[in-house]
Parts: C-alpha cells; sequence; structure tokens
C-alpha cells in the first residue's frame, strides 16, 4: 500500500495565484522521498494540502488508504508534520508543547508524559523539559518540532525544510536520526534546499517547479541522467596552459587547478592516462558541484527565461 | 477519533486555556477585581447614597448585579480574543490544525475556557460585593443560565473576532468602542424605565440590557424586561454565535489559506 497517493491536486489562491497546476505522484510506504523545487514552486502548498493547513482547489490525497475527504480523522492521525516556520506557542514549556500535541490525537496524559520522554530524550530535549520554548536555540527548536511531530507515532513523516539554519554538525546527527527513524518503517518525505541532504538520504525524488512534477523517479535513475559531469583537480605542479584531450573539455581555472568535464560515455582512468602522458599529475579531486544540484538546475532552467519574461 | 479521545483533546485545550489566564493573574483576575472594587466604592457608596431608592432597592444593591454581569462579559470575551488571536498569530493553531481533533472540539475547548474565566471573575466580584452589600438569591436557576448562557456567548464573539482579526489592535476595536459601551448603556447603572420614550425604545435593541435584567432578575427579582424574552434573546443570540462560529471554522476562514 502507498504511504500516500496524491492526484491531480490543484490550488489557486484567493489572489488568483496558480500554485499547483495538477500534481500528482505517490510515495511508497517505508520510502524516503525528497520533494524538491525551487523558492515559490508549490512545495510548502502541497504540504499544507497533505497536512490540512491549506484547503485544495481540486484533487485527491489519500494517506495510507484513507482518504483526506472522506476518512478525515484517520487519515490525518496518520501524517506528522515539521513545518519550515516555528509554529509552537514561544511561552511555553518544551514539555507541555509535547504533551498537549499529544492531547490534541486523543492521547491520555500519562502516555502522553511516557512518548513526550522518549522523543525529547531521543533529541537530545530532555534536560530543556521546564524552559519556556523561545530560549531554545534554532536547531533545538527545530528538534523540538521533529518530536512533536513524532509525539502520536505517526506512520508518514513530512518535514519542509528540516536542517535550515543548522549547523554542520547538527544536521548530520539529524540525518542519522532520520535515517533510523526511516529504518525502523516510517515513510519519510523530505523538502529541502540541501541537494547534499536530499542526494545522501533520499531513495526517490519528485522535482516540482511552477506548480507541476518536472520529474519524479528515484534517485539513482535521475543521477544516471547526468550526461556531463564536472570535476576539479588539484595538480602536483604548476601548469601554464591547459592540457588538451579529445572529446573533454579541460579549463585552467589556476596555475594547480583544472577543471574537467567527464562525459558519461568516457572513462575516468582513460583522462588519468591521457593527463599523465602530458606530464600533468593530480594530487587530489572533487566533484565541481553536487551531482544532483547540477541536475536539479538543469531541470528548473528552463523555466527561468519565462519568468523573466513574466 | 473515538469519543473518548475528542473528550481528551476537549480536556487539553480547556486545561491549557484555564493554566494560561491563572498564570498571568495580574493581568486576567486582579484588574477585574481593582474595577468593580472601585464601582462600588464610588457608585455605590459615594455617589449611591444620594441617588437614593432604584427599582425598590438602594442603588448599591441596584448595580452589584449589572457590574457582575459586566465582569463576566468583558473577561469571557477577553479571554478567547486574546487567546485565540495569539494562537493564530504565533501559528501554533497549525497544532491543532494538523490533528484529527474536529473543528467542534476545537470551539468548545476555547469557549469553555472563556466561560470559565467569565464565571470565575463574576464570583470574585460578587464576594467582593458582599463587603458593600447584602445580597440574596431570588431565582437561583435564571440567575445560573443567565451566567452560562452569556459567558458562552460572549466566548464565542470573542472568538469569532479573534477569527477576523489580523493585528492586535483588531482584538481591542470591538471591546473598546463597541461592548463597553453597549454595557454601559445596558442598564447596569440606572434602570430604562428612567429614560425618555426615544431612548428606552432605542435601549430595548441592546442585547445585553436582556442580560443584564434577566440576571438583575435572578439576584433580585426585578427586571425592566420580560424575563423569559430576555432568556430567549440571549439563547438565540449564543445559537447564532455557535452556528456562525462553526461556520467559519469549517470554511477556514482566517486560519486556513
Amino acid at each position: 500500500m502507498s504511504a500516500l497517493v496524491i492526484e491531480n491536486l490543484t490550488k489557486t489562491y484567493g489572489s488568483g495565484v496558480e500554485a499547483l497546476k495538477g500534481v500528482s505522484f505517490s510515495v511508497e510506504r517505508g520510502d524516503f522521498f525528497a520533494l524538491l523545487g525551487p523558492n515559490g514552486a508549490g512545495k510548502s502548498t502541497t504540504i499544507g494540502i497533505i497536512s490540512s493547513l491549506v484547503n485544495k482547489t481540486g484533487g485527491k490525497v489519500s494517506i495510507l488508504g484513507h482518504d483526506l475527504d472522506g476518512d478525515r480523522s484517520i487519515a490525518k492521525r496518520q501524517v506528522g508534520v515539521v513545518p519550515q516556520e516555528f509554529n509552537f506557542n514561544q511561552f511555553e514549556k518544551v514539555l507541555d508543547i509535547l504533551v498537549a500535541q499529544a492531547g490534541y490525537y486523543g492521547i491520555p496524559k500519562k502516555q502522553a508524559l511516557e512518548r513526550s520522554e522518549y522523543y525529547l530524550r531521543r533529541l537530545g530535549l530532555w534536560e530543556k523539559r521546564d524552559s519556556q520554548s523561545r530560549t531554545l536555540s534554532g536547531g533545538m527548536k527545530r528538534r523540538l518540532m521533529i518530536a512533536r511531530a513524532l509525539v502520536h507515532e505517526p506512520e508518514l513523516l513530512i518535514l519542509d525544510e528540516p536542517t535550515a539554519g543548522v549547523d554542520i554538525e547538527l544536521r548530520r546527527s539529524m540525518w542519522e536520526f532520520l535515517t533510523e527513524i526511516n529504518k525502523s518503517g516510517k515513510t519519510i518525505i523530505l523538502t529541502t534546499h540541501y541537494l547534499e541532504e536530499a542526494e545522501s538520504l533520499c531513495r526517490r525524488i519528485a522535482i516540482i517547479d511552477h506548480g507541476s512534477i518536472v520529474e519524479n523517479t528515484d534517485m539513482k535513475s535521475l543521477l544516471e541522467k547526468l550526461s556531463v559531469e564536472t570535476f576539479v583537480l588539484d595538480l602536483a605542479s604548476p601548469i601554464t596552459a591547459a592540457p588538451f584531450i579529445e572529446g573533454i573539455d579541460i579549463r585552467l581555472r589556476d596555475e594547480r587547478t583544472l577543471e574537467v568535464d567527464v562525459p558519461k560515455t568516457a572513462l575516468l582512468s582513460d583522462v588519468f592516462v591521457k593527463l599523465s602522458d602530458q606530464k600533468v599529475s593530480v594530487v587530489s579531486m572533487r566533484n565541481k558541484t553536487n551531482r544532483l544540484e547540477e541536475l536539479f538546475i538543469k531541470l528548473v532552467e528552463k523555466n527561468l527565461p519565462q519568468e523573466k519574461t513574466a | 477519533m473515538s469519543g473518548n479521545e475528542q473528550w481528551v483533546a476537549f480536556l487539553t485545550i480547556l486545561t491549557k486555556e484555564i493554566r494560561r489566564f491563572l498564570r498571568i493573574w495580574p493581568q486576567t483576575l486582579l484588574p477585574p477585581a481593582i474595577t468593580m472594587t472601585l464601582y462600588f466604592v464610588i457608585f455605590g457608596n459615594l455617589i449611591g447614597s444620594r441617588v437614593g431608592n432604584m427599582g425598590g432597592f438602594d442603588y448599591m444593591q441596584y448595580i452589584v448585579p449589572g457590574l457582575i454581569m459586566m465582569s463576566v462579559i468583558q473577561n469571557s470575551y477577553g479571554n478567547v480574543v486574546s487567546s485565540f488571536f495569539s494562537t493564530k498569530f504565533q501559528h501554533s493553531i497549525e497544532e491543532m490544525l494538523v490533528s484529527p481533533m474536529s473543528n467542534l472540539v476545537i470551539l468548545l475547548g476555547f469557549v469553555a475556557g472563556g466561560m470559565v474565566r467569565g464565571i470565575l471573575t463574576g464570583i470574585i466580584v460578587t464576594c467582593l460585593s458582599l463587603f458593600f452589600t447584602e445580597l440574596s438569591l431570588q431565582h437561583a436557576g435564571v440567575t445560573m443560565l443567565v451566567v452560562v448562557l452569556t459567558s458562552m456567548m460572549f466566548s464565542l464573539a470573542g472568538f469569532i473576532n479573534a477569527i477576523f482579526a489580523n493585528k492586535f489592535d483588531d482584538v481591542t476595536i470591538v471591546p473598546t468602542f463597541i461592548l463597553t459601551p453597549l454595557t454601559y448603556l445596558g442598564g447596569v447603572f440606572y434602570s430604562i424605565d428612567l429614560l425618555p420614550d426615544f431612548w428606552r425604545g432605542l435601549s430595548m435593541a441592546n442585547p445585553i440590557l436582556y442580560m443584564v435584567n434577566a440576571f438583575r432578575y435572578g439576584v433580585l427579582g426585578v427586571s425592566d424586561v420580560n424575563v423569559m424574552f430576555a432568556l430567549s434573546m440571549i439563547a438565540g443570540f449564543t445559537i447564532a454565535g455557535f452556528a456562525f462560529s462553526m461556520w467559519l471554522l469549517n470554511r477556514g476562514i482566517g486560519i486556513r489559506s
């Protein structure tokens, strides 16, 4: 059974802005799914509709087989949402926020306290349980929202930019936590601006742009679409001109650094052999940009000229 | 959600609301106690002693029911309008909207919170009034019914105000420019029999007049209006306010985009 099925979802705001133009995709149970798109593409509107914060104009949303219109209560129980903006009462204590959230799902106080303790401990917030939420750091506030989204133990967890503004160390620990709960069977949908995050965590991906899905596939197939990958090579000794290799575009960035565009059809080992033949020794190598980032830009950039003339 | 789960959700909102106004008691419970004590001293003792009898009672006794009702009205309204608007303003309303809790439970939770504060304030003001005059309850049932319905009606009115409010100014406009004038002109301090015909007729269009007089009937046994008609009016306004609030919630007006 699919964790989420979205069919022909449309949303036109009162201002006339058409945010979604018939979005359809599905997410399998247990999947780790990325929903990517530039700002204003329709990601947050889609998540808003799934989490009942935005009224849809048309289409259908089904969560674990329960229609969000017809079987609203059961469908909503399956979803936990971590929004982009902090949306808790800044004057409430951390523990009270979690216990109240459990209460809204009809979970009795004793059980709510037990679950709140469990998730606050897992997210490293137990020591802060009696602090007013406004006194927490940005990273702690994000973790509080994750704990709150999990306290009713949903099957589907949706995170809208969960690591925005979070330092690298904390981001890594959040990735580990999300991977762990995904392995425990929970389905996760993630939107993010850090494409490295999507590439390393998610197995499937949908890209939304101007309110329409422009790509929906598994991560491996998507990355295979990259026809050219750009590498940055650090050289052992300085050179004055870029070496020539037929069929490979090579640029000299500075006397010790080369940028090499390697087509999917070429072998990287051949490139090294040919460089070595020209007395160019490479000491290290890295991708110029994240691979997913390159694809993402290619997929959405075709819409940019229209945007400029609009 | 099962009935039991809905009940847990309702109690969660109600408990949260009660804890909120108790935590900030210097802003919620103390001001009406001080204001009403000043009314008792100035209007009841100092000026009232020169006014003489009204409706067969000394002036202090006559105004006490109206002042109790005034505190119930203002506090029921104020609790819901400020609490629900701040929930909206901080976006923590989303915590409730994503949950499977029904709109009815959300409404009842906030309204019950407003009613508890309104009634609690009414009890505090009643206790304070006993330092200044004697009160005898003539019709306990009517008194209770009027307090419950009035606090419910104004909690609903506060909820509707909060739904439409977009900034903090919007939650003070109605209490300042509508509620307070209507309360003062609702027969709290005088009998409308004292007014010329035109103003008496106009006063009959003021819904607060019916609440004040129905409550005064319950406490003192006198009223400027027919009590059954007054109770019907209050019940009618309450039902209309409830239906309108549910319609707003179901449409998502002011809370969903």
